[in-house]
């Protein structure tokens, strides 16, 4: 029963690390092949916002002698007609693409005209796109265009993208018209000429460059893409190792557990000539073999986790990371041996202490009479446990590495160690505290935890561990979901939210629509919101820019800390990943590239964001149609007049463009959404915290089996003294009460310290966001108590089977 | 004449059968039997017609007295795409360009080519004067003399192109036709007998050349006569200073549906011959070992009452452009005899031995 449930702990644990690595690397790796499908030959890109940069930059850079080809390249996420969906469209010179990026030549179908690779209304669309929207070549196919519909013919494929690959090619100059963006170009892929050292090139060009627009080297894409899921992938795999932990735990209580049973049997072979090191060997290796089964049912497992995470969440397990890819899972011999030995690693590491045990113990003691003291256990090392939890106070303070919390994760190892190591200390501590004076059982019990806190602290520990575990992440997502949920109510104040597909996509509010949209009865007040892009830094994620009228002290904005006005020059107020990444502070004067311009500005803010974790900046509406001449808007927040119905402004307000142009969506449906893709995006967490709760009673079981095999005797001399059968029932389960308390108290305990490093460290280093700190009070009480009684629940049952024998024979194993 | 035409394949499509669903339909300034050619202004571009081209193709001698066969050709081509689109990138012209040389040491063509659509610096083409480039790859008039430079993967050259007398009108003065029917017809002039100079380069190694040329700078709007399989043509200059050019339309039995020629004497005095005055008569055949394609590399001319036979500087001059230009044709250096001495020496171009040629 117990080598089952350390099977199961150990499964789990393969499973989840093996199925989040897999995941990940099908996701990454298809993201990686369609980025060398995408980007070909060429040796740098010029890539720059989100908007693109002026088009003559690509007669600057072919015309240099340093470059052999350029080939300009817009980018657009077209949104489909009335569908809330959108196909990444490339805009492509074919001559140029021929010499740099072959692999993302179109191809025309059968029958298709002459030209079909310039005509302005041909679209070659990817067999995984063709797939995924239902068309075929000769089909025709609608998307928006600003808040108009164009059609356009679907003529051919785009070979090379692949079975994973939603995209779709078309002439540059075709894009450029239909999608209102002539004169500008999103990305300029070039190819060196020969005999050019990249270095000088890169220098050279580079200066050609307007601000915001850099040079970068087309796998640093890729590098961006893996980087920004890598803290979310990270976070998942040591989830994932969390529960291989608590497998390797419940193996050592099996393992403990069955030593216990097999005292005389050990004893036995010992004296039958079994040497110290064979049965110390042969007790790891049937650790070892629980942890093999583990690992091969757990990476399979894995795979089969993954394939269904990747057929209903997609590649990011739904946090959003890879969009309009379809990975294909492949099987990973190397990843998958390293994960089937963790498992034995687990079991192996598990089975050491009671397999040491059990072969230091001499022959000749075990034979004659069951030493009670069985389980190791002792009183702790204090000074250490105490020395780690200060180790932790200053693993918090690590800055990240690469991006990625180590200090946070450390300090989280520290403080879980260290507090196991304090246990004994803390039960000693609180059976002084308990009364001395009530029922037998209950003073049996109390003086047994005074007496031997070895024993209670090994079902503590597990109590302990999973405790923390669950309400460090109860307290993180509990204080996560109710920032969200007030951020969520700061910055959705309007009645009304309006919109032209999603702020990426080819869809947007022109001045006209504007102007419609603000003379619509029963509009009361219009705030136009515009989204663009920024590079600010090679090697980093675009940062977003959001235009919208903003109040001089910031007012209605989520703020962190005060607003600082900025005077004369122009004020933004900027995400704390920007804080985070850029280095920006309030009141700094910074740099900002807007519309190849760079612009002086000053930091009047910073305002909280859960919603863009590379970083986002808000500038005035005003501010920013002055200085770029861009009058374009993405959304439109809608303030009612007093007394207009919601229903009836909304239906008028769409009736202002063509039917399934513009979405209309209340600010209580938006939240809801956004909460529901909130608790999808922890449904993983939430899995894993039921599992570490279910493997800490399990723990509590195993041990308790293990006391009561050992203590038999104990039993029958109790029974002896006249205690009845019941009585010792009550005593073992206060005894489970008892232990279950202390760690169920010290799991409280180093859970809320785990809880802040990962709001304070992990969370924060790993994402840029802050949260407001919010204890789910009630129901971790609830869940300590519950704990307390299953922890009792579980001593009992473990005891009835020792308590089954017969009195008498249980003392005579003394003689 | 539409022999160029099959390079409009460029845009790699494997089929252009029935332009379904083309854009708004573009008028492309016809070829008219009675306008009069008038330079300089004709050697420049004439961005109205759908497609031009210059042609320029010769025999160069290395400084040890080696042969070389060289080709360069530009092709403008009206899309009648993107005609009203705001874009700058808009592919309204496009400009294409195929280089090869001939060497009987290799035994092969070393070839190469580009296309961009005119714009940005990349590629275009000037009126009132032959100027037409892509990339580094350009062909231009400097008063009257032409200058070629070309820059390919495994060769290049920078050839001076200088005429010996007025260009040389073909067919009615200079509207050729091309089938019984007036549309189908092109403007067309040469300018045989050029006297080369310049440099090429081969395997790195930079070497200085003369020799002579022939240069066709064509014009037209309409699509090769219906019928017509393929087409045979040749551009000799003839050592005594005279120069000749002849082609012929063949249909799918291999019989010539038109043909037609010019004849000018070193002197400058020109005959134009019709249809029944102009014969191909093939003499051996050479199999490509790449394609399979069978074609007549030497052959019997008759243009009157003159009688040439040509014989290739090498079997294997077979263009095999299926990937970029879907089409596979012979373009060589040919030597000419006549009454069983060496006459000339010019090139022939072959198309439509494998599949039908398909053009515009």
């Amino acid at each position: 029963m117990a080598t089952l449930f350390s099977l199961v702990a150990i499964v789990l644990g393969v499973a989840l690390g093996m199925a989040v690595q897999a995941v990940h690397e099908a996701a990454l790796s298809e993201f990686g092949r369609g980025l060398r499908t995408l980007a070909g030959e060429a040796d740098l890109q010029v890539i720059g916002a989100r908007g693109g940069f002026d088009e003559q930059l690509y007669a600057v850079l072919a015309a240099r002698p340093e470059v052999a080809e350029a080939s300009p390249l817009v980018e657009v996420e077209a949104r489909l007609a009335g569908r809330d969906e959108t196909l990444k469209l490339l805009g492509v010179d074919v001559f140029a693409l021929a010499r740099v990026s072959p692999l993302l030549l179109p191809r025309a179908a059968e029958g298709a005209d002459r030209f079909a690779t310039l005509s302005d209304d041909g679209i070659f669309v990817s067999a995984a796109a063709q797939a995924a929207l239902g068309i075929r070549p000769g089909e025709r196919l609608r998307v928006q265009a600003g808040a108009a519909e164009v059609e356009l013919r679907v003529v051919g494929d785009v070979p090379a993208a692949g079975e994973g690959r939603r995209l779709a090619v078309m002439d540059i100059a075709a894009v450029q018209a239909r999608f209102g963006t002539p004169g500008r170009v999103s990305r300029i892929d070039l190819r060196l000429a020969a005999g050019v050292a990249p270095q000088a090139a890169r220098d050279a060009l580079q200066a050609l460059l307007p601000a915001g627009v850099m040079l970068a080297v087309p796998e640093a894409a890729e590098d961006e893409a893996a980087n920004l899921s890598r803290a979310y992938r990270v976070n998942l795999t040591m989830l994932a190792a969390i529960a291989l932990l608590t497998g390797g735990f419940l193996v050592f209580s099996a393992q403990a557990l069955s030593v216990v049973r097999r005292r005389t049997e050990f004893a036995f072979l010992r004296a039958i000539g079994l040497a110290r090191t064979g049965l110390f060997g042969w007790l790891l290796a049937e650790g070892a073999a629980v942890g093999l089964a583990g690992g091969i049912l757990g990476t399979a497992l894995g795979y089969a986790l993954a394939w269904g995470a990747l057929a209903l969440l997609g590649g990011d397990l739904g946090a959003g990371y890879f969009s309009g890819l379809k990975p294909q899972l492949q099987f990973q011999p190397g990843m998958t041996a390293i994960y089937v030995g963790l498992g034995v690693l687990a079991g192996v590491a598990g089975a050491w202490l009671p397999a040491r045990e059990a072969a230091t113990v001499s022959p000749a003691q075990a034979l004659k009479a069951g030493d009670e003291a069985a389980l190791s256990g002792g009183h702790g090392r204090p000074g250490l446990g105490v020395l780690l939890l200060l180790g932790s106070l200053a693993a918090a303070r690590i800055a990240p590495l690469e991006g990625l919390p180590i200090g946070g994760y450390v300090a989280v190892a520290c403080v879980l160690a260290g507090s196991v190591m304090l246990l004994p200390l803390l039960a000693g501590g609180l059976a002084r505290l308990l009364p001395t004076g009530g029922p037998v059982p209950a003073r049996l019990a109390a003086a047994r935890l005074g007496a031997a806190p070895g024993h209670a602290v090994v079902a503590a520990a597990g109590v302990l561990a999973s405790v923390a575990l669950a309400a460090a992440m109860a307290i993180m997502v509990a204080s996560f979901r109710d920032s969200v949920d007030e951020w969520l109510g700061q910055v959705l104040p309007a009645d009304l939210y309006l919109r032209a597909g999603k702020s990426a996509s080819s869809g947007f509010l022109d001045e006209n629509l504007q102007a419609r949209i603000a003379a619509t009865p029963g509009v009361a007040e219009v705030s136009f919101t515009r989204y663009d892009s920024l590079r600010l830094k090679a090697g980093q994620a675009p940062v977003v820019l959001l235009a919208r009228p903003v109040a001089a002290d910031g007012r209605g904005l989520p703020l962190v800390g005060r607003a600082r006005p900025a005077g004369s020059e122009p004020a933004i107020w900027i995400s704390e990943a920007m804080q985070d990444l850029y280095g920006w502070q309030p009141g700094a004067r910074v740099v900002l590239p807007l519309a190849g311009q760079a612009l002086s500005a000053r930091v009047a803010g910073v305002w909280r964001d859960y919603a863009r974790q590379t970083g986002a900046v808000m500038v005035d509406l005003a501010d920013y149609r002055r200085l770029t001449g861009d009058r374009r808007a993405n959304d439109a927040a809608i303030f009612l007049a007093p007394g207009a119905v919601a229903g009836q402004v909304a239906g008028a307000l769409v009736a202002t463009a063509g039917p399934g142009v513009l979405e209309v969506s209340y600010p209580g449906q938006i939240r809801a959404l956004s909460l529901r893709i909130f608790d999808r995006t922890f449904a993983v967490t939430y899995l894993l915290e039921a599992v570490a709760v279910a493997i800490g009673l399990a723990g509590v079981a195993a041990s308790f089996a293990a006391l009561a095999a050992a203590r038999r005797r104990e039993f029958g001399m109790l029974r002896h003294l006249g205690l009845t059968r019941r009585q010792i029932g009550w005593m073992l389960a206060q005894e489970g009460a008892l232990a279950a308390g202390v760690g169920v108290v010290a799991g409280l305990l180093a859970g809320g310290a785990i809880g802040l490093v990962l709001i304070e460290v992990v969370n924060r280093q790993s994402f840029h966001w802050s949260m407001d700190l919010h204890v789910p009070w009630g129901s971790l009480a609830l869940f300590g108590v519950g704990l307390v009684a299953l922890g009792a629940l579980a001593a009992v049952l473990a005891g009835r089977q020792a308590m089954r024998q017969d009195a008498v024979l249980a003392v005579r194993e003394d003689w | 004449m539409q022999r160029r035409r099959l390079i409009l394949g460029v845009l790699a499509l494997p089929a252009w059968r029935a332009a379904a669903g083309a854009s708004a339909p573009v008028s492309f300034a016809p070829v008219l039997a009675g306008r009069r050619l008038s330079f300089p202004a004709d050697h420049g571009a004439h961005p109205d017609f759908r497609t031009e081209w210059w042609y320029v193709t010769g025999w160069l001698r290395l400084p040890n007295g080696a042969p070389l066969g060289f080709q360069t050709t530009f092709f403008r081509v009206r899309t009648g795409v993107g005609e009203d689109s705001p874009s700058a990138f808009a592919p309204r012209q496009l400009i294409l360009a195929h280089a090869a040389i001939a060497d009987p040491r290799l035994k092969r063509l070393r070839h190469d080519e580009r296309s961009a659509r005119a714009g940005f610096g990349r590629a275009g083409f000037e009126t009132g004067r032959s100027g037409v480039w892509v990339g580094d790859w350009r062909f231009t008039q400097v008063g009257d003399a032409y200058r070629a430079e070309v820059n390919a993967a495994d060769f290049a050259y920078a050839l001076e192109c200088v005429p010996d007398g007025p260009p040389l009108l073909n067919g009615l003065a200079g509207f050729s036709a091309k089938a019984a029917d007036p549309r189908h017809a092109s403007h067309y002039y040469s300018r045989p007998q050029l006297r080369v100079s310049g440099t090429v380069t081969l395997d790195g190694r930079q070497e200085a050349v003369t020799g002579r040329a022939w240069l066709d700078h064509e014009w037209s709007s309409e699509v090769m006569p219906e019928g017509a399989q393929g087409w045979d043509w040749i551009g000799v200059n003839l050592d005594d200073g005279s120069a000749l050019m002849a082609f012929r339309m063949r249909g799918g039995d291999g019989r010539s549906v038109w043909s037609a020629a010019t004849l000018r004497a070193a002197g400058g005095a020109t005959q134009v011959l019709p249809p029944e005055a102009v014969a191909f008569v093939p003499l051996r055949e050479w199999r490509s070992p790449r394609t399979g394609i069978r074609y007549p590399v030497e052959w019997r001319v008759h243009v009157g009452a003159r009688v040439f036979v040509l014989q290739p500087l090498f079997d294997d001059q077979e263009l095999d452009s299926r990937r970029s230009t879907g089409a596979v044709y012979w373009e060589g250096a040919v030597r000419v005899q006549e009454a069983g001495r060496e006459a000339g020496r010019g090139y022939l171009e072959m198309t439509g031995y494998g599949e039908r040629i398909r053009v515009g």
